[in-house]
């Protein structure tokens, strides 16, 4: 539409040429296998390729406020949902109970307290080597 | 029926019907994938050694891959963009179809790898990590054959130049898609 | 939109559209007023379904093992499915589409000035995919095994192992029918706000815009916004059923909680997304009726907005004995207790408005009243409930089940029948009777409160929910308790019944009703310009906006209210 002819003299080529160089960096950065490297290449990167293409390739930078903000409001839901989540999430034992992740875990129920075992119908050959 | 009615043609915001319907779509996006996430990154950061082991399996070479194929997609989307406010059409709809070619690269490299994995064992049932795996991956990629067939068929009217508003309204979709994946691509193959 | 003939003779719903067959007129329209009515009719229907199972159930708990006539003996499976059926078809399948889709279908474009939604045929799809989720979730009370039976919470374990709700093929279909009923409604809320933001009538400013649409548009956009991790969670507990997987087993690692944040982060803004349309027809009710100006409108746009904010930071108040982290318990019962502001002073503005006000008590505007008045009873019980200590007691008990009745009652059927009494005239062209509205009206509003004070002190004495059968609790099967069960269940039948005098109403209406001219009210807003019904395209002549919608008893007018499209 007529008020997006500011996209007109936007070099998407050149854009696109910097997605794939971030590219490059998020996939050799954490070979260091150092912790913060890692975070700031493969999860920093990936905001800075995402913000450039919502502001290059959506045109949000040219878009009207309002979309900005309800698009900043969905993000800031899920960081509330985050931080209302985590400390539950993140608990994995209390008084009674544990959460057990162990790989080919069994199907036993009943086995932990207050744990839901799985269906028999569920039972997929990977499992019953736990115990 | 056939006629549109005056409500669609008005805009009062001064943002067109469409494409504000679109920023819509995505708010309720954000919020989809938005839950998903916050649940799998939780998790993973609950048991982290245990989760890093089974990210250990994927591979990120892959993963890289159909990054840069969503990116290139991304970017004849914003071609056909261009074309379309030039009014060319018929360049639009090519640039289009070359997008949705794109998508069923993607498409058929995801297979593939899920397939592999799959054989080897790694099954939405056998670890958590996986079940998240291939849900948020699942959900990514039905977004993606969404996508296309909504783009198939702007293509179709854009090739006899009708609609072309809509060129940009489903780039600014499959924009989206792509950005979920540049969060899905380090989240799923980088973090080990 | 190519011919605009007047047909305002025409008894019933349809406009212009003679030539059309039935099917297409009332199956296949993209008229926002026939969609409306499609969701209206199929709320009712889904009420009637949701009533059904509330007689069957009180029955089994007022006089327990014998047979309910036109069920039969209840045996405990059932009582779980008919509790968990009426839950959910109540919240989604009553609520939902009647206070938003549809209102928001008919009176969205009408009260905007314009011809119809933006997106018609987007509309047309939401209906039929609310339809189809309406068409799994009546089925699943005929399949296997009967209707889900793990509480309209849906809470895993319970809803994620078929051997422990023992309905397997009901809880899949459940979560299949809920999925499929947002994403009708993630259309339709799109629909809304986009009319709303972009086709309003030229003049029609932000301030201009009727409360009832602006309470519309702002519960869709909440629901859009917190249904989401809902949808991914729902597909999460879709593959924990079906394939094994172990989001929600903590045996597998996964987490029984987080369901229940997931939920309640779509389920408290659901609250607010029913009950700010019924907030909103309400105060359309109330300046019309009290022939004043509405009191506050800006303060009433701000505490709309407000109780939006805060409705996204309290849904944990629902968890607070599931094993939450307790300092998050002191963080949520601060902000519950913080929304109850904005609703308080929502309420306290209505009230505002009808002092000095000349005040007409005709059907509508009883029912606008007493829904203040019972929802403020509702209101204050919550207090209880968000006090994280309270609740620790209160948790689970018959308590919170007339709390949220006295909350959900004004807002899914006081708040209907109250938009309805109002808005039938332009719906169907006609004058509903006033006298039988009236006796239908106290004939409702009397048994409620009959159902459920009761209720409140048999949860102070400890009745939990989701019992089967009070007589096998020694402590809670004394006489006293049971003659409060009873006297609800009485009073239930009571209220039933009388909801045929409303039926009876409408047929009649139909049949013999004075026809209703174009603003029988006497008020202010744009859909009262149309004919009674509007035909299809509503106007002619699409109006334009001159001033706010509450200009009624301005000094100085010969007339005591002024049409927004009047020119000044």
């Amino acid at each position: 539409m007529s008020e997006h002819a500011h996209g007109h003299h936007r070099n998407y080529l050149r854009i696109y040429f910097i997605l794939l160089g971030l590219l490059v960096v998020s996939i050799v950065g954490p070979m260091a296998e150092i912790r913060i490297v890692t975070l700031i290449t493969a999860f920093g990167v990936a905001i800075v390729k995402a913000y450039m293409v919502a502001k290059n390739f959506m045109h949000l930078d040219v878009e009207k406020p309002i979309i900005q903000w309800l698009l900043g409001i969905g993000l800031v839901l899920m960081l509330i949902l985050f931080g209302g989540l985590a400390p539950d999430v993140m608990k994995d034992k209390g008084h009674r109970w544990e959460k057990d992740a162990r790989f080919h875990q069994s199907t036993d129920p009943g086995h932990h307290d207050g744990a839901a075992g799985h269906g028999e119908k569920s039972d997929h050959g990977t499992s019953g080597s736990g115990h | 029926m056939s006629a549109k009615p005056i409500a669609t043609t008005r805009s009062a915001m001064d943002i067109p019907t469409g494409r504000l319907a679109v920023w819509w779509l995505l708010v309720s996006e954000i919020v989809i994938f938005g839950g998903l996430l916050v649940a799998y990154i939780l998790n993973r950061q609950a048991h982290s050694a245990e989760w890093s082991a089974q990210a250990a399996v994927t591979d990120w070479r892959i993963g890289a891959f159909n990054t840069f194929v969503l990116l290139t997609s991304s970017l004849s989307a914003v071609m056909a963009h261009q074309a379309a406010e030039k009014g060319d059409g018929k360049k639009a709809a090519r640039l289009l179809y070359l997008t949705c070619l794109g998508g069923l690269v993607f498409l058929i490299v995801k297979s593939f790898e899920w397939t592999t994995e799959i054989s080897h064992g790694y099954t939405i049932m056998s670890h958590t990590f996986w079940s998240y795996y291939y849900t948020l991956a699942g959900l990514h990629a039905f977004h993606v054959i969404a996508g296309m067939l909504v783009m198939l068929w702007v293509a179709g009217t854009a090739s006899r130049n009708q609609e072309l508003h809509r060129v940009e309204n489903v780039g600014i979709y499959w924009h989206f898609v792509d950005i979920v994946w540049i969060f899905l691509f380090p989240l799923l193959y980088i973090a080990k | 939109m190519a011919h605009h003939t007047h047909a305002a003779d025409h008894g019933a719903a349809h406009g212009a559209h003679h030539d059309q067959p039935w099917f297409i007129k009332y199956f296949w329209s993209t008229d926002h007023k026939m969609i409306a009515f499609q969701y209206l009719w199929t709320g009712m229907l889904m009420g009637l379904v949701g009533a059904f199972t509330a007689y069957v159930f009180r029955m089994q708990l007022a006089f327990p093992g014998q047979p309910v006539p036109g069920w039969g003996v209840v045996s405990p499976g059932e009582y779980n499915s008919l509790i968990t059926t009426h839950g959910s078809i109540m919240v989604f399948w009553v609520a939902m589409p009647v206070l938003i889709a549809a209102f928001g279908n008919f009176l969205i474009p009408l009260m905007c000035g314009v011809d119809d939604m933006v997106f018609p045929r987007l509309n047309r799809l939401s209906y039929q995919i609310f339809l189809l989720s309406a068409i799994i979730i009546v089925a699943t009370l005929f399949v296997d095994g009967g209707a889900f039976g793990g509480a309209w919470t849906a809470y895993p374990p319970l809803s994620a192992d078929a051997r422990f709700s023992l309905t397997p093929a009901g809880s899949t279909m459940w979560v299949i029918a809920v999925a499929l009923e947002f994403v009708a409604f993630l259309m339709g809320g799109i629909n809304f706000i986009v009319t709303a933001m972009n086709s309003r009538a030229p003049g029609m400013k932000a301030l201009d815009v009727p409360i009832v649409v602006w309470t519309i548009v702002i519960a869709s956009l909440l629901f859009m916004a917190s249904v989401g991790p809902l949808f991914a969670g729902a597909v999460m507990l879709l593959f924990d059923q079906t394939l094994g997987t172990g989001f929600y087993n903590p045996g597998k690692g996964g987490d029984p909680i987080l369901w229940q944040h997931l939920f309640w982060f779509f389920g408290h803004p659901e609250v607010y997304v029913v009950l700010l349309p019924a907030m909103g027809i309400v105060a359309e009710i109330m300046a019309v009726f009290a022939r004043k100006k509405l009191f506050g409108y800006k303060t009433i746009l701000y505490t709309i907005i407000a109780t939006a904010v805060l409705s996204f930071f309290v849904w944990a108040h629902h968890q607070f004995i599931a094993g939450i982290d307790p300092r998050m318990a002191n963080v949520f019962t601060v902000t519950t207790l913080l929304i109850s502001i904005p609703i308080a002073e929502m309420c306290f503005l209505y009230i505002a408005t009808l002092y000095g006000g000349s005040i007409r008590l005709a059907t509508p505007m009883l029912w606008a009243l007493s829904f203040i008045a019972t929802f403020l009873l509702g209101g204050v019980t919550g207090i209880f409930l968000g006090a994280s200590g309270a609740d620790v007691y209160f948790h689970d008990t018959y308590f919170v089940v007339a709390h949220f009745h006295y909350t959900f009652f004004p807002i899914a059927i006081i708040g209907t029948f109250a938009g309805f009494t109002f808005w039938f005239p332009k719906m169907f062209g006609r004058m509903l009777d006033e006298r039988l509205g009236k006796i239908h009206f106290w004939g409702t509003i009397i048994p409620f409160n009959f159902i459920f004070i009761p209720l409140f002190f048999t949860g102070a004495a400890g009745d939990h929910r989701r019992i089967y059968n009070y007589m096998n609790f020694p402590d809670q099967a004394t006489p006293e308790l049971q003659a409060l069960r009873i006297t609800a269940t009485v009073a239930l039948l009571v209220m039933l019944a009388f909801q045929a005098v409303f039926f009876f109403n409408i047929f009649k209406t139909f049949r013999s009703g004075k026809k209703a001219e174009k603003n029988p009210w006497d008020s202010n807003t744009l859909e009262w310009t149309a004919d009674s019904p509007p035909p299809h395209g509503n106007w002619a002549e699409l109006p334009t906006v001159s001033r706010g919608p509450y200009e009624y008893g301005v000094p100085g007018r010969a007339k005591d209210y002024w049409p927004q499209n009047e020119k000044a």
